[in-house]
């Protein structure tokens, strides 16, 4: 099957514009008959669901959690990206694409990236008005910050609880449809099958999770806005319910799975302390606005980084990378650090650890406020009073959160960070109308590959994921449906929905039956440490050909041996977890296989075969220049596809931030 | 910071559904780090539980990082346990020593039913939102953002009200089980931006009305809400919505939805 990734023809700046103008559209009578399956209520599909109810569409939306406002996007800290040049320092919708394109390593399709920079500026618009409490300068105007591999301030915020506001927003705007009776909300459902009739998507399987019955919906679309998959290495700042499963039951049903290895390592988290950790923290890439990285120069040195004078620390970032310093992107800031621990300079009980410290920013703000409030002649202790001051309202929720994890005041002492997972560019394949391989079968937000090539900057993913929901889906969406007025709906006793429910009923009878001695939980920490050890921050062959036979191993043992205490009717969060980590032992094993066949170094995915000399990676544009698409074609078993990155406007070069 | 480890007595509430009678039952754990957090520790209870066969103990969560609001434990008679300002997930055990007792319990009111152990079902908070705690703006409808200046203090006091995480501590907290600390949160958010204003009056009684519906008990002036809501939700946001809800009523405009 050839991709086709139906990127309108025409010059870059006009596709989109090309494509609003002449997509099919479906009249206001015809919606109020046209159902449609939202799975997943984070940014994307809150906003998907909302703005398809405005529409007059008939829309069911479902999430895991007990309310759609819980959903993993509400964890979402430093903020989102929007080309609208309000500090006027040179930024537009252009220079947003390209340093999308040039921060995902040239992986990205330019027809997506540019789109998502037009529309980037609505998306500030549509918050404002339903409330989203943005940042504002004393004026009354919005506020900017800055973000990793930029050199513009395009970063709205909501203090370090941008996702939060983002998606209370959205969720919002979904209550109101849920009030107005176009959207029905399933929460605490979970999506476990999709259903297929004549090759098109035409429904779903759900758990009501509450009470353990499975249930059919029916849609004339279904769309999978169900996040993504860094949970497959057991700790992330991911939430701990977080999965693929939806969009892996896609994928086994046809759905091909794009770039599963590129993985996202943010380079500032709370460090790893113990095998008790369920869970990595965040602390957002906004820090890096003011805070610097260093370790001491001198190996194993233990004194007390307050006694470290300054000329003896090595503010490493900020000397490799003089033109972007510490706001370096992501996989870069995550490559250094791993490097000064790997050498013996890390920090810390652990020694895998580096420190983000924030005294010269408390001074210099100390200083500016002063200044301020009219008081030049203040005390160095009233300076750094007033600076702390100046901090906290900036990152306060921040530096509560570590202190809280820690016990360590970080306005005192510098944080100790350290790299973890945190985001996945890969995901289901779509083409431009975000549609999978299978028609009628959409995926939005991390659930797909599509923006971000091979690296995401800071504050992209907040962009993307409204985007898509507010202002793409619903005019792609129509031109599928509009071929679909005549199609009633399909009763739920139709066979493809009575074998869909018994395939789930069989996997969750399995599960059940296998009663073995160890958790599901212990087999989830096994798989994450093959992950993170062999397909994680740096990959080579051989760690990459053993970990796929130990993922195969590990998924033997499990159907052989893992015990799920409870029923199968009635509430068992046990039995939901085992159905997620059976699907990451299948999908950890097709990461591995992606990171294998890419025999290049590119964003977050670093071989250490293809390195340069001072350990930058190695592209290989001529082998690689390719979306790595993946076809199921039973166990084991996966067909590549490739679609090829043709850049039309953009030069790819190697990219340096030097 | 010294780091121990220490063994713990707990009593956990069980309960088989919303329609069985739940009690008490004494666990044991050993080994507990303090630098765990509170919900490890469960983990480690959970993870023992399933070892010996038998059923581990039902709590929802999932950012684990004190914004989804979806943890919700009542420990030694307090919503979200002893820290100020801190929800359940991110207590962490350096709170406790060897030979401690920790008694943990689900919220406990008749708008939240309890769904299993310490799970409890608070969609009552969703229909509270839904009866009108939004500013009706349609996709593609907005003017540019900085049309609107909105007073820096103004914009500030909204975020402050808008950090509400919707965890249904301060119903846990209050004796009579009001959810008014929640509701104002809603309230005074929508009604510090001008974006909110045209729907205003309307937007309090609607939402006062469902409240009332679901089974919330009325507010009168305890403020053990304040104290225990993990995200700082003042007591003033209770003040405005009462004053907001009295000048709805009094010009009369505030009926229908
Ligand atoms: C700690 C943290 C901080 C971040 N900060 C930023 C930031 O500052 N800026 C930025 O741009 N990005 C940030 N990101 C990334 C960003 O938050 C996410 O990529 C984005 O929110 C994902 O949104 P989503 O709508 O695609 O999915 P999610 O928000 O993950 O939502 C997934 C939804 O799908 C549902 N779901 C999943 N599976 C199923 C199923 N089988 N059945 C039913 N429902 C299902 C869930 O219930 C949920 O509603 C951050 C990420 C993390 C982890
Ligand atoms: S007001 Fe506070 S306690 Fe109540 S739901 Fe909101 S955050 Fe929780
Ligand atoms: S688990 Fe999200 S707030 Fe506690």
């Amino acid at each position: 099957m050839a991709l086709n990734s139906k990127i309108p023809a025409g010059p870059l700046d006009s596709k989109w514009k090309n494509y609003k103008a002449t997509c099919k559209l479906v009249n206001p009578a015809n919606k109020r008959s046209l159902e449609v399956i939202v799975v997943g209520t984070g940014l994307a599909g809150a906003s998907a669901a909302a703005s398809l109810g405005e529409m007059g569409y008939k829309v069911k939306a479902f999430c895991f959690q007990d309310s759609p406002r819980r959903a993993h996007s509400i964890a979402a800290q430093g903020g989102i990206n929007a080309a609208k040049n309000y500090q006027n320092d040179g930024d537009s919708t252009y220079r947003l694409f390209y340093d999308t394109i040039k921060g995902g390593d040239y992986r990205a399709r330019e027809g997506n990236v540019h789109r998502l920079a037009e529309v980037s500026a609505n998306i500030i618009d549509q918050c404002v008005a339903q409330g989203v409490p943005f940042a504002r300068e004393y004026g009354g105007l919005l506020s900017n910050r800055s973000f990793g591999g930029t050199q513009v301030q395009r970063t709205f915020y909501a203090a370090g609880q941008t996702g939060q506001q983002l998606l209370i927003g959205a969720y919002q705007g979904l209550e109101r449809q849920v009030a107005a009776g176009t959207v029905q909300m399933y929460s605490r459902h979970e999506m476990l099958e999709v259903v297929t009739i004549d090759g098109k998507a035409r429904g779903i399987i759900a758990r009501n999770l509450v009470t353990g019955e499975l249930e059919r919906h029916f849609g004339h679309a279904v769309l999978l806005c169900t996040g993504g998959y860094g949970n497959v290495f057991y700790l992330s700042t991911n939430a701990m319910g977080s999965n693929v499963t939806a969009a892996w039951k896609a994928h086994r049903k046809g759905a091909f799975f794009g770039n599963p290895c590129f993985t996202q390592i943010h380079p500032t988290c709370i460090p790893v302390t113990g095998d008790h950790q369920s869970k990595l923290t965040l602390m957002s890439e906004s820090l890096r606005n003011d805070g610097r990285i260093w370790v001491p120069k001198a190996k194993g040195d233990n004194r007390k980084p307050t006694d470290i004078p300054e000329e003896e620390r090595d503010y490493y970032l900020e000397r490799r990378y003089p033109a972007f310093g510490n706001l370096v992107p992501r996989d870069v800031a995550s490559r250094a650090a791993k490097e000064r621990c790997d050498a013996g300079y890390g920090v810390g009980s652990s020694k895998m650890a580096v420190y983000l410290d924030f005294a010269s920013a408390i001074e210099r703000y100390g200083k500016v406020e002063s200044n301020k409030q009219g008081k030049p002649n203040a005390s160095k202790a009233e300076i750094i009073a007033m600076g702390k001051d100046v901090v906290k309202e900036k990152y306060g929720n921040l530096f509560d959160m570590y202190a809280k994890i820690t016990g360590e005041n970080p306005y005192e002492v510098p944080m100790r960070i350290y790299p973890a997972v945190h985001y996945t560019m890969g995901g289901l394949w779509v083409d431009y109308e975000l549609m999978t391989t299978v028609p009628g079968l959409y995926a939005l937000g991390e659930a797909n590959f599509s923006d971000h090539g091979a690296n995401r900057l800071g504050a992209s993913a907040l962009m993307q994921g409204l985007a898509d929901g507010y202002f793409v889906i619903p005019y792609t969406i129509g031109n599928y449906l509009a071929d679909d007025i005549r199609t009633k709906s399909i009763p739920t006793d139709h066979p493809a929905f009575v074998a869909a429910e018994k395939e789930v009923s069989e996997r969750i009878n399995r599960l059940m039956n296998i009663k073995g001695k160890q958790s599901v939980e212990s087999f989830h920490k096994r798989l994450g440490k093959i992950m993170w050890d062999k397909c994680g921050m740096g990959r080579n062959e051989k760690g990459l050909k053993e970990a796929i036979e130990e993922i195969k191993a590990l998924r033997k043992e499990f159907y052989a041996d893992v015990r799920i205490p409870g029923e199968i009717i009635g509430f068992n969060p046990e039995l939901d977890k085992a159905g997620r980590v059976a699907d990451f032992l299948e999908l950890g094993e097709l990461m591995c296989i992606d990171a294998l066949h890419r025999n290049e170094s590119c964003g977050g995915h670093f071989r250490e075969e293809y390195q340069e000399e001072d350990g930058e990676a190695r592209r290989q544009d001529d082998k690689y220049m390719y979306v790595a698409s993946w076809e199921f074609k039973g166990d084991s078993q996966y067909e590549l596809h490739k679609e090829s990155l043709d850049y039309e406007v953009v030069h790819p070069s190697t990219r340096s931030y030097k | 910071m010294q780091h121990y480890t220490m063994n713990l007595t707990l009593k956990v509430w069980r309960q088989k559904n919303s329609k069985s009678q739940g009690a008490f039952e004494t666990f044991q754990v050993k080994d507990i780090s303090s630098e765990m957090s509170f919900l490890e520790m469960i983990d480690v209870l959970n993870e023992q539980l399933v070892s010996e066969g038998k059923e581990p103990i039902a709590f929802d969560h999932d950012c684990r990082e004190g914004i989804c609001g979806m943890c919700s434990m009542y420990i030694n008679g307090r919503a979200h346990g002893p820290w100020h300002e801190t929800t359940t997930c991110q207590l962490h055990m350096r709170e406790y020593k060897n030979g401690d007792t920790i008694v943990i319990e689900p919220w406990r009111a008749s708008a939240f039913p309890v769904i299993k152990d310490l799970a409890v079902d608070r969609t009552a908070f969703d229909r509270i939102i839904a009866a009108g705690g939004y500013i009706s703006v349609n996709t593609g409808n907005a003017v540019d953002a900085n049309c609107l200046p909105v007073e820096k203090q103004q914009a500030d006091d909204a975020f402050a009200a808008a950090t509400c995480i919707g965890c249904g501590a301060c119903v846990a907290a209050c004796p009579n089980a009001s959810a008014m600390l929640f509701v104002s949160a809603k309230v005074s958010h929508l009604a510090l931006l001008p974006q909110g204003e045209p729907e205003r009056k309307k937007r309090v009684v609607n939402m006062i009305s469902q409240m009332d519906t679901e089974g919330f008990g009325s507010c009168t002036n305890i403020g053990a809400c304040e104290a225990e809501c993990p995200k700082g939700i003042s007591l003033e946001n209770i003040a405005r919505l009462n004053r907001e809800y009295i000048g709805s009523m009094l010009s009369g405009s505030a009926t229908g939805v």
